[in-house]
C-alpha cells in the first residue's frame, strides 16, 4: 500500500483486453510457479494422513478382522491389507490407491469411503458457502463503515462483535439459536437435516438442494430447504464474521490513511470513487488472505455445526465414524478436507493476481 | 495476527508506568484480569467450594430448573449443573494450559534452531509447518485423536501439534532478525557459546510477542478441546467438562430444558472471552502500535 499504488490501481482498472505477450509471460510463469509450490504440500498432506492411518491404536489387522477373529484370520487380514510389507512399500500402495480414488472401505456404511464422501460433500459445501456469503455480506460493509467512521456507534458495534465473535463456541451458538428460534419462537423448523420429511428430495443435479430445487422449479421444496439451511448458516456465519470484519476494518484504515487516498481526495474525486475504487481495492488483498484462514476454521467448525443440526454433510459423517471407530472413514475425511483446503489456498493465491497485479509469487 | 511482527519495541524504562497507563486507559483489560483471577480461583479451589458433589446423581431431582438450591438447575440424572460447571474449570484449563505450554516449548526450540542456524533445518521445518497448516486445524486434531486413541492426553498432544506452527514461526522470525545484531555478536565475541547466546541473549527478545500469542492461544485451545469433547473425543462422561455438558444438554434443548446446555456454554464463552481480552490487553501493553 505504498504511494505507488495509485498507478497500479488505475492500471488494474484499465487492464488491456489482449495482454502484451512480454507482460503476460511473467504472470503465467508466476501462476505455474504457485501451482508447483503446492505440490510438496500435497505430498506432505498425503504422508501425514498415511502416518495417521498406520498409527491406529493397537493392531489394525486385528481391528479390521473383527472381534471374533482368531490368529489365522488376523494374519490373513494383515496379508490382505498389505500390513505385513515394509512401511515404505505400504506407503506406495497407499499412494497408488489414492491415485485411483480409493480411500478404503467404510465399516459402518459398507461402501467405499470416497463414494460416501462424494455423496455428502454437496451438503457441507452448500452450508459452508451460504455461511461465507452471508458473513462476507455483513462483515465487509460493517468493516468499511467502522473504518470510515472511527469512534461512531458502528465502530463500537464492530469492536464488540469482533471480540465476542471469536469467543463464541460454534456448537453453543447453534444450540442457543435452536432454543430461541425453534423452541421459544417456533419460527424455525426442527433442526434435523437438510429437508423436512414432508418434502421429497429434489432430483440430484448439483447436490445443492437450493440449486436443484430451483432448477426443477419446485419453489415449495426450495423454501423448505432454505428454512432448514438458515439457522446452521447463521451459526457458521456468526463464527466467521469476526475475523473478516476485523481485517476489513484494519485494512480499510490503513488504505484510507495512505498518501494516494489523500492525493485522490485533493484531486476532487467523489467519495464513492475514493472509497470503493481506490481504498477498498487496496484493502481487498489482506481481506482475501483472511478469507483463506477463515475457510480453514469454517471447515473445522462445520463438523460441530453439522452435529448440532444433524446436517448430513461430511462433518457429521466423520463424527458418526468416530463414534463407531470407523478409522478409514475418519482418515478419508481428514485427507479430503486437507486437499480441499490446499486447493482453496491455491485458488486464493491465484485470485491475488486478479486483484493486485503487483503481486509476484517469487518474492513470497 | 500470525504475521511475523518484525519490529516490537518493548520499552525497558517506564514499562511499569506504561502498564498502569494502559490499565487505566482501558478498563476492559482490568476487567479481563479480574475475570482471569476468578477463573484461576475456581480452577484451584473449585472442587473444594462447590455445594454438591459433581458426580452425585439424584433421580428425584432430575431436570429441575435453576433455583436457590441449584443455581444452574440440575441435569437429567439430578446432578447439580453449577457444581459441575465450576469443577470442570480445572480440567478444561489444564488441557489448554498443558497443550499451549507444550507447543510453546517445542515451537521455541524449533524456531530458535531454524532462525539461528538457517540452512536445511530451516527448510525442513518450514516444509513441515506448511504441511500442518495445510490441514484445517480442528479437522487435523480430530484425525490425530482418532489415530492416537481417545484419551485426554491425546487431546492435549493434538492441540499442541496444531498450535506449534504459530509459535515456531514467531520465534523463527524474532530470532532470525537478531542473529547478527550488534548485541548478539558482542555476546558471541566475549566467549559465549552459540547456544548460550541464543538462549540468554536472543530468545528473551521474542518473549513479549510470545506472551500475547499464548494468551490468545489459550482461549482458542479451550474452544478446541471443548469442541473435540463435544463430538465425543477425549473426555468421557460422567467427567464434568464444558464441551460434554453442552453436548448432553443439546439433547434436552428442543424440549425446553435450556439450563443444562446454556450454563456450561456461557462459562466456556466467558473463559475464552477472558483470554482473548487478556491477549488484546497484553498486546496493547507490549506493542501499542498493533492496536486494531
Amino acid at each position: 500500500m505504498s504511494s505507488g499504488s495509485i498507478v497500479s490501481s488505475t492500471c488494474a482498472r484499465c487492464r488491456p483486453v489482449k495482454p502484451v505477450s512480454v507482460a503476460a509471460y511473467p504472470r503465467l510463469r508466476a501462476v505455474a510457479f504457485r501451482v508447483a509450490q503446492s505440490i510438496p504440500v500435497v505430498i506432505g498432506v498425503v504422508v501425514i494422513s498415511f502416518l495417521l492411518t498406520r498409527t491406529l491404536p493397537g493392531d489394525p489387522a486385528a481391528y479390521f478382522a473383527g472381534a471374533a477373529a482368531d490368529e489365522a484370520s488376523i494374519a490373513e487380514v494383515r496379508k490382505a491389507l498389505g500390513l505385513d510389507k515394509p512401511l515404505i512399500q505400504q506407503f506406495f500402495i497407499y499412494v497408488g490407491d489414492l491415485m485411483q480414488g480409493d480411500l478404503g472401505q467404510s465399516i459402518s456404511s459398507g461402501r467405499p469411503v470416497a463414494t460416501d464422501l462424494a455423496s455428502r460433500l454437496p451438503a457441507s459445501l452448500e452450508l459452508t458457502l451460504t455461511a461465507l456469503i452471508l458473513s462476507c455480506g455483513i462483515a465487509i460493509p460493517l468493516g468499511i463503515l467502522a473504518a470510515t467512521r472511527p469512534g461512531s456507534w458502528v465502530d463500537h458495534l464492530c469492536r464488540v462483535l469482533v471480540t465476542a465473535g471469536v469467543s463464541l463456541p460454534t456448537f453453543f451458538t447453534g444450540i442457543v439459536l435452536i432454543y430461541v428460534f425453534y423452541y421459544l419462537l417456533g419460527i424455525a423448523p426442527s433442526p434435523l437435516g437438510r429437508l423436512d420429511f414432508i418434502y421429497l428430495d429434489p432430483d440430484r443435479v448439483t447436490g445443492f438442494y437450493l440449486i436443484d430445487a430451483a432448477l426443477m422449479g419446485d419453489w415449495e421444496t426450495w423454501r423448505g430447504a432454505a428454512k432448514q439451511l438458515i439457522l446452521p448458516a447463521i451459526t457458521l456465519a456468526l463464527f466467521t464474521l469476526a475475523p473478516i470484519a476485523r481485517m476489513t476494518r484494519a485494512a480499510m484504515l490503513t488504505a484510507l490513511s495512505s498518501d494516494f487516498i489523500r492525493t485522490a481526495r485533493a484531486a476532487g474525486l467523489s467519495r464513492g470513487t475514493i472509497l470503493y475504487g481506490y481504498a477498498f481495492r487496496n484493502a481487498l488483498l489482506p481481506v482475501v488472505t483472511t478469507l483463506g484462514m477463515v475457510f480453514s476454521f469454517t471447515l473445522g467448525a462445520n463438523v460441530l455445526v453439522e452435529k448440532v443440526f444433524a446436517w448430513p454433510g461430511i462433518g457429521s459423517y466423520a463424527v458418526e465414524a468416530l463414534v463407531v471407530s470407523d478409522y478409514a472413514a475418519v482418515q478419508g475425511f481428514v485427507l479430503a478436507m486437507a486437499l480441499l483446503f490446499v486447493a482453496l489456498n491455491l485458488v486464493i493465491d491465484l485470485l491475488y493476481t486478479a486483484i493486485d497485479p503487483r503481486i509476484g509469487f517469487s518474492s513470497k | 495476527m500470525t504475521d511475523t511482527p518484525l519490529k516490537t519495541t518493548p520499552k525497558a524504562t517506564g514499562g511499569f508506568d506504561h502498564l498502569i497507563y494502559v490499565l487505566r486507559a482501558n478498563p476492559v483489560t482490568l476487567l479481563a484480569f479480574g475475570m482471569f483471577a476468578l477463573i484461576m480461583l475456581s480452577a484451584i479451589l473449585g472442587p473444594a467450594l462447590v455445594p454438591y458433589d459433581p458426580l452425585q446423581t439424584n433421580a428425584a431431582k432430575a431436570l429441575h430448573p435453576p433455583s436457590w438450591d441449584h443455581w444452574f438447575g440440575t441435569d437429567n440424572v439430578g446432578r447439580d449443573v453449577f457444581s459441575r460447571v465450576i469443577v470442570a474449570t480445572r480440567l478444561d484449563l489444564w488441557i489448554s494450559v498443558a497443550a499451549v505450554a507444550l507447543s510453546f516449548v517445542v515451537g521455541s526450540v524449533l524456531g530458535c534452531i531454524a532462525g539461528y542456524w538457517g540452512g536445511w533445518p530451516d527448510i525442513v521445518l518450514n516444509r513441515i509447518l506448511d504441511t500442518i497448516m495445510a490441514f484445517p486445524l480442528f479437522v487435523l486434531a480430530m484425525g490425530i485423536v482418532a489415530a492416537l486413541g481417545n484419551t485426554i492426553e491425546n487431546i492435549i498432544y493434538a492441540t499442541a501439534i496444531i498450535n506449534v506452527p504459530f509459535y515456531a514461526r514467531l520465534v523463527r522470525a524474532e530470532v532470525n532478525i537478531r542473529r547478527s545484531a550488534g548485541f548478539a555478536q558482542a555476546a558471541k565475541l566475549s566467549g559465549n557459546s552459540d547456544v548460550r547466546v541464543l538462549a540468554m541473549h536472543i530468545f528473551p527478545n521474542a518473549l513479549p510477542p510470545m506472551m500475547v500469542q499464548v494468551s490468545l492461544n489459550l482461549g482458542w485451545a479451550i474452544l478446541n478441546a471443548a469442541g473435540l469433547s463435544f463430538i465425543g473425543l477425549g473426555v468421557r462422561p460422567p467427567t464434568p467438562e464444558w464441551g460434554i455438558m453442552v453436548a448432553e444438554g443439546a439433547n434436552f434443548i428442543v424440549s425446553g430444558e435450556w439450563w443444562m446446555a446454556v450454563f456450561p456454554g456461557l462459562w466456556l464463552m466467558m473463559a475464552v472471552f477472558t483470554f482473548n481480552l487478556l491477549g488484546d490487553g497484553l498486546r496493547d501493553i507490549v506493542d501499542p502500535r498493533k492496536r486494531t
